[in-house]
């Protein structure tokens, strides 16, 4: 057991060394140290819920969603362009409606069509329905920078100053947004558990032939998780919209989300959850301690080591644990 | 009525093995080559062949490349953006660094140096395939993007970071007017077609489809995994540094590092699922469809005569190639190849419909 695990081990050993060193060393001052893991602990919260999007749609059909940063900037742009006639939280419910409409037609138009063919097209197709969204959300709704505004104050709080010196300063917005994931995330997890609905989508998800066989619908249970989904896409959208504007950008978040997936394994909501803060916690120490050792070292113009850093994490998982850390064991091996 | 085939008996092995068994199929690629070489230069306009026929032509090689990995050995790569990138910083750095090598050697080092970061970017396949395998050549991409935008040494200390190449001086020819590159630039292609097509007929290509078609029949029957698929990464990721150093020298002339970014990976992925699959043909319909589009999508409003702003016009486009793309994977999920081939069948029975 231990002799099969010891590359993971050595991995999470490698992975909990970079995390504490920059403190060990004594590279940063405490209080620093704290605020730039909550910052990406902030940006990981976002991670999670674009990859819990992901996750809910590759356990429920098994296609590999690539629309779901396209569903993140429509959703929010949705509602920015509405809140600017309507109360927030009337064009965040309207917007609800239009992500299960959306969801009713990528069913019906896409995947009911594509039924049966190889997960190499079903992955085309929600590439197509990208490019679809992208272009579509900024056509009806505009192509500029919108604020999203929920009407809480962006000044920082400063807390924890009698533990470290200066104290940490604390986004009031950025704990709220955390409140939210996790009340998103036990609300989607009563949904699984306790539901009849969650049951049968369970159920779809291990094992498409045998749900169908004692005759849950398969097509209603896809809307279903696209819906979930597309709701998902929406509160991650205004969170991440209030944060930093919405624009064309938060498209690429999807991006970010593949390696969580990846480190968390495809079929597991937690393993989202944990991957999302670990490639959030990684990637923003990574920048802050490793950029500028590397930029020193190599005399690079600049760092940015962020854009790639999740990748290779992700990569040196898929070589020593391919299922990702709480994934099914049998994945498609060579 | 004209495609039939019969009384072309074949009474040799050679004949029974050519490429193009039927005499119509010799001699329309006859035709199609002679065209290509000997009329389009002189007839097209300088715009056709700069906007239009040069980056067709780069694309197909490169689509061909992605289609010898995806199509034939059955690995899903969204990483060969980069390797082209690979191919072309790879030419500019050998060509700056060592003056007076001919351009035809510089394509080659390019090529192997897009083959050997291929391979290496190929190891995860042996572990793992299908979409696991699309996510880590995506590290690919990112990772070669952010190199290629921040090592100083790629980009010669360009203070812009963007790079700029001379015109190619080939035995004492300068490629400088558009149909001389363009006749470069299609001699080159045809070479790699060729041998592309060749390639999959041969023990190498019978190889990777075996992998593609069930890995472990393919190991019992005695094919190695491990070097059919890194064979395959590596001929496909030569390709792709060959079409990019040709897309960087040829085609931009001067490039910033966000020229290869993840939007050509995602492009090469849609030529050859519209081309088809597996389809030496396929790549070349592929690339002209992508190639094409939008130039047709641009200029549709002008002609319609409905004024439309740019960005309104650059989000229409993007609209109508995704509503396209699922429209080609549910009409003909094996692309146009396909349709290609059920024509030239239709064809052998018309005007019979029986």
């Amino acid at each position: 057991m231990l002799k099969r695990n010891w590359p993971v081990a050595a991995l999470i050993a490698l992975l909990v060394a970079g995390l504490v060193a920059p403190l060990a060393t004594g590279a940063s001052p405490a209080g620093f140290y704290v605020e730039v893991v909550l910052g990406g602990l902030m940006a990981g919260v976002l991670y999670s819920l674009v990859a819990l999007g992901f996750v809910l749609i590759f356990k429920a059909s098994g296609v590999f969603n690539f629309a779901q940063g396209a569903m993140v900037l429509f959703a929010a742009l949705s509602v920015a362009r509405m809140a600017e006639v309507m109360p927030w939280w009337l064009a965040a419910l309207l917007a609800v409606a239009i992500m299960v409409a959306l969801a009713w037609l990528i069913e019906r138009l896409v995947l009911r069509p594509l039924v049966n063919q190889e997960a190499i097209a079903l992955l085309m197709a929600t590439l197509g329905v990208t490019y679809f969204l992208d272009g579509f959300g900024q056509t009806v709704w505009g192509s500029d920078i919108y604020e999203i505004n929920l009407g809480i104050a962006k000044e920082p709080v400063m807390v924890l100053d009698r533990l470290f010196q200066g104290g940490i300063l604390v986004n009031k917005e950025d704990f709220v947004a955390a409140v939210a994931a996790a009340a998103l995330v036990a609300g989607l997890a009563l949904f699984f558990q306790k539901t009849p609905t969650g049951r049968a989508l369970r159920a779809v998800a291990d094992d498409h032939q045998a749900a169908q066989s004692i005759g849950i619908p398969l097509n209603r249970i896809w809307v279903i998780v696209w819906s979930v989904a597309g709701v998902v896409a929406l509160v991650a959208g205004v969170i991440w919209g209030a944060k930093l504007g919405v624009q064309f950008s938060i498209s690429q978040v999807a991006l970010k989300a593949l390696p969580v997936v990846i480190l968390g394994g495809f079929t597991s909501v937690p393993g989202a959850i944990v991957g999302g803060l670990i490639i959030g916690v990684g990637e923003k120490l990574a920048e802050v301690f490793l950029g500028p050792v590397l930029v020193k070292a190599f005399d690079l113009a600049g760092g940015g080591i962020e854009n790639w850093f999740a990748y290779m994490l992700a990569l040196l998982f898929l070589l020593v644990r391919p299922e990702g850390l709480f994934g099914e064991k049998h994945i498609d091996r060579v | 009525m004209f495609y039939r085939e019969n009384g072309q008996f074949k009474t040799t092995y050679a004949a029974d093995q050519q490429m193009l068994p039927i005499r119509q199929d010799r001699l329309f690629m006859l035709a199609l080559v002679v065209l290509a070489f000997a009329v389009v230069p002189f007839i097209a306009s300088d715009y056709m062949i700069r906007a239009i026929l040069i980056p067709f032509l780069i694309l197909a090689l490169a689509a061909l490349g992605l289609n010898l990995l995806t199509g034939y050995c059955g690995q899903v790569s969204l990483g060969h953006g980069a390797f082209m990138a690979v191919g072309a910083y790879a030419a500019y750095n050998i060509a700056i660094r060592v003056p007076g090598l001919s351009f035809l050697v510089v394509l080659v080092l390019a090529g192997l140096a897009a083959a050997l970061v291929g391979m290496i970017f190929g190891i995860p396949s042996l572990r793992i395939k299908g979409l696991y395998l699309a996510v880590a050549t995506l590290a690919a991409q990112f990772f070669f993007d952010w190199v290629f935008a921040r090592v100083k040494w790629f980009t010669n200390y360009a203070p812009s970071g963007s790079v700029s190449v001379p015109n190619i001086d080939l035995f004492g020819l300068v490629l400088n007017t558009p149909q001389r590159k363009y006749l470069f630039v299609l001699a080159i292609v045809a070479l790699f077609a060729l041998l592309a097509k060749n390639l999959v007929r041969a023990r190498v290509g019978r190889s990777w489809m075996a992998i593609r078609d069930m890995d472990v029949a393919a190991e019992v029957i005695g094919i190695r995994p491990m070097a059919a698929k890194l064979s395959a990464f590596a001929v496909s990721s030569f390709y792709c540094g060959v079409a990019g150093a040709l897309w960087g020298f040829i085609h931009l002339g001067s490039w910033e590092p966000l020229a290869f970014s993840i939007t050509l990976s995602l492009n090469l992925l849609f030529m050859i699922i519209i081309g088809g699959l597996g389809s030496i043909l396929g790549s070349f319909f592929g690339a002209a469809f992508i190639v094409v589009l939008p130039i047709l999508l641009n200029q549709a409003p002008t002609w319609l005569g409905i004024p439309m702003s740019t960005s309104m016009i650059s989000h229409l486009e993007f609209m109508i190639f995704g509503a396209l793309i699922i429209f080609f994977l549910i009409a003909e999920p094996h692309g146009l190849a396909r349709l290609w081939a059920i024509g030239k069948e239709k064809l052998r029975l018309w005007p019979f419909p029986h």
